[in-house]
């Protein structure tokens, strides 16, 4: 399946390869597609620096809850989260975004962006971020909770035992431990993130630049796909430029889930 | 030194304390800023009638051809999902128990593939369309969905039929039934809440995704009728009309998604429900 969908989308995009090299396509800043210049350039950044973001605000969220909920928290408290990640993780990326318009975006453009002493119109790559780490914040931590648990008690104890204190067994075998399984989590976690639609195409702004900033506007691949489908059988390429686009971006998420995988598979063959 | 100890883990348990208190708030506040904004503009004409002339400029009508054209979809895709997803599932987990290599593999792939955005899932199923010839309808939507939520429903249902005890797979094969009866019978019974969990899960994906059907599915103010028409979605309806300028549109986008919430609430309280119901049954 994988490679049948890789197959299809490159077969797609080959025309535009055979006129630009792949090079030239993707680090090229110039995206004019009525003049024939694809540069995907500003929206790989885009979406490096959306997915980023949100990894690096919902990935401690999730690690500081996931070990709350496994070793602190009462019974009761795990029983209610599990409905809570259960209705978030449901929760269709169109809300988020709308979510995102009515919250996130007057957030930022009133007071986080003022506090920085940035002018912002609130559509920009810190916001999406936000949404984006509230959305595979379910997703990341059912996996680390699934980790924590899978956890021998024994283990635990047994630091216990010997006088750790809880928080101690937790950073030196708990955290060690269960560190591949926190890889993976995150891989899928970063995964979504960089593929996600609707929901951080209604709140990035949309705007073909490099942005230099997380206050600004920014144009993450998958934005740039769903945004264009309409004219893409008009313009000459430009199909093809966008299955192009599509096809990166199936390798790039790949490429991370390999990654990620060949971490765990290494860091267990060790322990 | 014992001091700093105490602190630190002191220092930490309010970081835990308040990042679970974040992922409470943060559902509830999506939750209840949609309803506080969407619930006003919410009518039964909204959500009973097919838009008419000029529903796009503020004018009368609703929804539902949306909203029937979401629940076929959906249930149309998580259906041929679970009739694939299933065999699958339980076939890497009884079959193939033993050739742990294989089923690594096997879920490394499915694990690749849940990770694929929908949007490629999108662009993958247009491609297809052109070269078939088939033109935006519900059913390379339904084929585009599927595609998208099989790695979701497989997965799902495989890791919980991993936790099921090996030991129960050994005692009915001595009790002399076939591979395919503790399969159906033992396995499917034991992991109903988690089969329900991957099958709900799906449709949440299903019924809440943009971006495949955006190519596939296209948009219509009419209820479908047949396979090979187009059909609305709401959170393409959701999409569309929140884009728009004029300000009666946007109030419906909020309104419509108050419905694609409720839809999504509903499914998950009846998901609980009915695992309540059946937990009992699990031996652990």
């Amino acid at each position: 399946m994988p490679f049948i969908l890789g197959i299809g989308l490159y077969f797609k995009s080959a025309p535009i390869l055979e006129e630009h090299s792949i090079f030239n396509l993707l680090f090229s800043k110039d995206w004019r597609p009525l003049s024939g210049k694809f540069g995907f350039y500003p929206f790989i950044v885009s979406s490096l620096w959306v997915t980023i973001l949100a990894l690096l605000i919902s990935g401690p969220i999730c690690l500081l809850t996931a070990i709350h909920l496994t070793q602190y928290a009462k019974r009761w408290v795990l029983k209610m989260m599990h409905p809570v990640i259960d209705i978030l993780a449901g929760i269709p990326s169109v809300i988020f975004g709308v979510w995102g318009i009515l919250v996130i975006v007057p957030f930022i453009s009133n007071y986080v962006g003022p506090f920085f002493g940035k002018q912002t119109s609130g559509y920009s790559i810190l916001t999406g971020s936000i949404v984006l780490a509230v959305m595979i914040i379910p997703f990341i931590l059912n996996i680390l909770i699934e980790v924590f648990r899978t956890i021998p008690e024994e283990l635990t104890e047994a630091s216990l035992s010997l006088g750790a204190t809880r928080w101690q067994t937790i950073k030196l075998v708990l955290l060690k431990k269960a560190f591949p399984g926190i890889i993976s989590a995150l891989g899928l976690g970063l995964s979504r993130a960089f593929g996600e639609t609707i929901a951080v195409l209604m709140v990035v702004g949309n705007v073909t630049r490099i942005p230099k900033g997380a206050f600004q506007p920014g144009y993450p691949l998958p934005a740039l796909i769903a945004n264009n489908y309409g004219e893409m059988l008009s313009i000459p390429m430009y199909d093809s430029a966008l299955m192009l686009a599509a096809l990166v971006l199936f390798i790039i998420v790949l490429l991370f889930n390999l990654g990620s995988r060949i971490a765990i598979a290494r860091i267990e063959s060790q322990g | 030194m014992l001091k700093l100890k105490k602190y630190e883990e002191q220092f930490f348990r309010v970081l835990m304390f308040l990042s679970t208190s974040i992922i409470v708030l943060a559902l509830l506040l999506i939750v209840f800023s949609i309803l506080y904004k969407g619930l006003p503009s919410l009518s039964w004409q909204m959500i009973s009638q097919t838009p008419k002339g000029g529903f796009y400029f503020g004018k009368e009508g609703g929804i539902l051809n949306a909203i029937i054209g979401s629940l076929y979809l959906s249930l149309g895709a998580t259906g041929l999902a679970f009739i694939i997803g299933l065999p699958v599932a339980l076939y890497m987990n009884i079959h193939l128990v033993k050739r742990k290599k294989l089923v690594n593999t096997i879920r490394f792939f499915l694990d690749v593939l849940w990770g694929v955005p929908s949007i490629v899932y999108g662009a993958f199923g247009f491609g297809g369309m052109i070269f078939f010839g088939i033109k935006t309808s519900l059913l390379a939507g339904i084929i585009t969905v599927t595609l998208f939520v099989i790695p979701i429903m497989v997965r799902g249902m495989d890791e919980v039929l991993k936790t099921v005890p090996r030991g129960l797979m050994e005692s009915t094969f001595s009790l002399g039934s076939t591979k395919s009866e503790t399969a159906y019978r033992v396995f499917f019974r034991q992991c109903i809440t988690g089969i329900t969990t991957a099958a709900l899960l799906s449709f949440g994906r299903a019924i809440g995704d943009a971006a495949s059907v955006l190519f596939t599915t296209g948009y219509t103010d009419h209820i479908p009728t047949s396979l090979s028409q187009p059909t609305a979605t709401l959170p393409l309806a959701i999409f569309f009309q929140l884009s728009s300028p004029i300000q009666e549109v946007k109030q419906r986008a909020f309104a419509s998604a108050v419905v694609l919430t409720i839809i999504i609430l509903v499914i998950s309280i009846l998901a609980r429900i009915f695992s309540h119901k059946y937990q009992k049954n699990k031996i652990k």
